[in-house]
């Protein structure tokens, strides 16, 4: 057998409601290999708060607290505190939100809790939507994208904002570690859970969470749609490390963003004309991803 | 007076059969598979573990059928067939 | 036992700090504000070992304190007004998820317009979320209540959150001699927090869950009962608080005055010791005239009220918060604790002091002198000016 390239326990049961081929079960299973055991995880409503099924199921075999949607910033502060109260320093808390929770009606909070140097992990799951009403755009919903409340209709209506860079906000509180990841990645998303382990303060995690219902896709694409986005660079994995960024993956043989959409039907509307538009912000954003990754070199 | 139960829940998830959810099923053919492990990797519902020899097995009391350990096989070790009925 | 000159608010952080309260979460308000920075100076004097959460709004107060509730330590918010309406969602899940928070409102109105004097309406109004309500008439009140509010809501019978309120101003910022309990005293009354549910990574569980409706009336249930459960529980640490400290308040409902009363005023807060002094004086005239405050709100006693209503011919309800519906909510209580179809006392409706509007003893008699001479109305407001 070849050697297992991530760790073999697992914190996670089969049985959970996720629907077939879902991506935010994948963050959460590597999620809990590299932190767990000794951790308790908080929750908000999202897919996460539904996944377990029915009081008294349970799908993760570490404390779960549920709490309420705005809240996963003080829930996490909340949780620090109380452990540490209690001489429990040695337990890892660990926040688990979706976009929605996190970008928009979360926000508040998770500022709050980064500003106040909260020694917590945030991951933050992105499906890219309000998935769990239903695929409602949200503030991480990417430009073009059909959803339940931006539909295309007769007028082209779509989602026509940009999606907000939670990985520029999070850093804007100077907290010693952020990364992105993507669960075609596993290797990638738990080695920067354990360099964020054994670190101090607030840490956080933008993983991309391919979602098939929402994004339209037959579900045996989640992985192939969670490579695609990195090698695409619509979604690039790099970390920040004490202001430090750098890229983690270069494509040797990049996709298209054309490619990388053509797989989506709820981007199934774009002509010629908007995918070139996508392509053009995607070179750009990478162009100063790169920039920034020069720019830091030096940073200790 | 009611003893007071707060609402702690402890029963895992496995309870739940959810391979009654699927319409096709994967099928590991063992002679081509190089127990390279990615389908264990990639699974979403913890269904394929090892067996003694290193082969993957599906758990069908739980698989879903998704597929993506079909996609993901690169050997092209997996097929998903139709479930019977 | 010493005795000091506290306002309230300093009351509260004092009965905190004796209480040995784990981790604070707390967003400034007016006329809050003075509970948290006596914590804030306390933390930072080495004289309270705390964790002390400066969070960025009540709401993310609240939630720091469930939270850290949840994994088992012993917590304390403090707000007013906008601040507890601010909370409401989470008070639900306070009391749901049956962590036993205490919480020091100083009441005060709400808005609109701003205003930062004193009136129930920012506890009346959540009266339905499943915290235990008190209402404080002084500061030695105010101290001893968390004090015991801390040994109901943390009770296996019980587990539920408590709020503790006291009034803007007259007693938030008014200094009272006060009576303060020594720490090791305390700590003989109230022990370490223990909840055995606690979320703990060697038994892990999930504490909130989903529920169909298969379950969820039971659970609600289970809420109730523990509501039901804390009446005998608050009268039983009221007798061990006296019997250890030398002192109580009265109960739930705390009777002055009403054993051959011709007439009972039942209130809440101070406007309750404007309403003694105004007894004591219609009473040396010969007006036979009782006072019954109003400490428990949350659960309400309906037993002790019944007694009392057995024996008394007029009560007369006076209510510092406003709730639309048919009178106010102390009223709304009292009516519904004592409907009876073989009838029962005359009972009358009023409504006052709200926005800080005070409760002078002349409005206090005139509603003394309304409810012994007249019928009706059944609901009225006093000390109202004329509306053009």
């Amino acid at each position: 057998m070849a050697r297992l390239t991530i760790p073999e326990q697992e914190l996670m049961t089969s049985g959970h409601l996720g629907c077939p081929g879902c991506g935010a079960t994948l963050v959460m299973r590597y999620a809990l290999k590299a932190l767990g055991p000794k951790m308790v995880l908080t929750v908000p409503a999202c897919c996460w708060a539904v996944m377990s099924g029915a009081y008294p199921k349970t799908c993760v075999s570490v404390p779960f607290l549920d709490c309420a949607f705005e809240a996963t910033g003080a829930s996490i502060s909340g949780l620090r505190a109380g452990l540490d109260a209690q001489g429990k320093k040695d337990v890892t808390v660990v926040g688990f939100a979706g976009d929605g929770g996190t970008a928009d009606i979360g926000l508040q909070a998770l500022s709050g809790a980064l500003e106040r140097g909260v020694d917590a992990i945030y991951i933050m799951y992105d499906n890219e939507a309000y998935m769990n009403t239903g695929i409602q755009r949200s503030g991480a919903t990417p430009w073009g994208a059909w959803t339940t409340t931006t539909p295309v209709g007769k007028t082209g209506r779509m989602k026509r904002e940009e999606k907000k860079d939670l990985m520029g906000i999070v850093l804007a509180h100077n907290i010693p570690y952020a990364a992105t990841a993507s669960i075609a990645f596993p290797e990638d998303f738990v080695k920067k859970l354990e360099a964020a382990k054994a670190l101090h303060g607030p840490r956080f995690f933008h993983v991309l969470a391919p979602c098939p219902p929402g994004w339209k896709y037959p579900p045996e694409h989640t992985v192939r749609l969670g490579r695609m986005a990195v090698d695409s660079r619509v979604f690039p994995l790099y970390e920040v490390v004490r202001g430090r960024y750098r890229i983690t993956r270069r494509a040797g043989r990049p996709t298209t963003v054309a490619e990388y959409l053509k797989v989506q039907g709820r981007f199934s509307h774009l002509d010629e004309a908007q995918v070139a538009e996508i392509q053009g912000r995607v070179d750009s954003r990478w162009e100063r991803l790169e920039g920034l990754e020069r720019s830091t070199a030096e940073v200790a | 007076m009611t003893i007071m139960r707060p609402l702690r829940a402890d029963v895992p998830s496995s309870v739940e059969r959810t391979g009654t959810w699927r319409t096709f099923r994967p099928v590991i053919h063992l002679e081509k598979c190089t127990k390279c492990n990615v389908c264990w990797k990639f699974c979403p519902d913890v269904a394929i573990t090892f067996d003694g020899a290193g082969f993957p097995v599906v758990d069908y009391e739980h698989c879903k059928g998704c597929g993506i350990c079909e996609v993901e096989c690169a050997p092209g070790a997996i097929t998903m067939e139709k479930e019977a009925g | 036992m010493t005795r000091t000159l506290l306002t309230g608010n300093h009351a509260q952080s004092l009965a905190v700090k004796l209480a040995r309260a784990q981790v604070v979460a707390a967003y400034p308000i007016t006329p809050q504000t003075t509970i948290v920075e006596r914590l804030a100076e306390m933390v930072a004097d080495g004289d309270l070992d705390c964790e002390f959460l400066e969070v960025e709004s009540e709401h993310s107060a609240l939630q720091a304190c469930i939270s850290a509730s949840a994994v088992g330590a012993r917590t304390y918010t403090a707000t007013s007004s906008q601040g507890l309406l601010l909370m409401h969602e989470l008070l639900h899940w306070a009391s749901g998820l049956r962590v036993p928070i205490v919480m020091g409102v100083v009441n005060r109105a709400v808005a609109p317009p701003w205003t930062i004097y004193a009136d129930h309406t920012d506890t009346v109004s959540q009266r339905d979320t499943g915290w235990i309500q008190y209402y404080a008439e002084s500061n030695q009140e105010v101290l001893d209540t968390v004090l015991q509010a801390y040994r109901v809501a943390e009770d296996p019978r019980v587990r539920l959150p408590a709020m503790v309120g006291e009034d803007a101003f007259y007693l938030s910022h008014t200094f009272e001699p006060v009576e303060t309990p020594t720490a090791s005293d305390v700590d003989a009354f109230l022990p370490g927090l223990d909840l055995p549910y606690a979320l703990d990574p060697d038994h892990p569980a999930r504490l909130g869950s989903f529920m169909p409706p298969d379950a969820y009336m039971e659970h609600r249930k289970n809420v109730a009962d523990g509501m039901d459960a804390a009446a005998a529980v608050i009268d039983e640490v009221e007798r061990e608080f006296r019997e250890r400290f030398g002192r109580d308040h009265g109960g739930a409902l705390s009777l002055f005055a009403c054993d051959d009363a011709d007439a009972v005023l039942l209130t809440s807060g101070t406007a309750a010791s404007t309403a003694r002094s105004v007894v004591r004086q219609m009473r040396a005239e010969g007006h036979r005239v009782g006072l019954a405050k109003l400490r428990v709100f949350r659960p309400w006693p309906v037993a002790r009220l019944r007694h009392l209503a057995a024996r008394v011919p007029r009560i007369a309800v006076l209510d510092r918060s406003f709730t639309f519906g048919f009178g106010g909510a102390l009223f709304q209580e009292v009516r519904n604790a004592l409907y009876s179809p073989r009838g029962g006392p005359l009972l009358r409706g009023f409504v006052g002091g709200l926005g800080g509007r005070d409760l002078t003893p002349a409005v206090i008699r005139s509603v003394f002198e309304d409810v012994l001479k007249n019928d009706d109305p059944e609901v009225a407001w006093v000390g109202l000016k004329e509306v053009r």
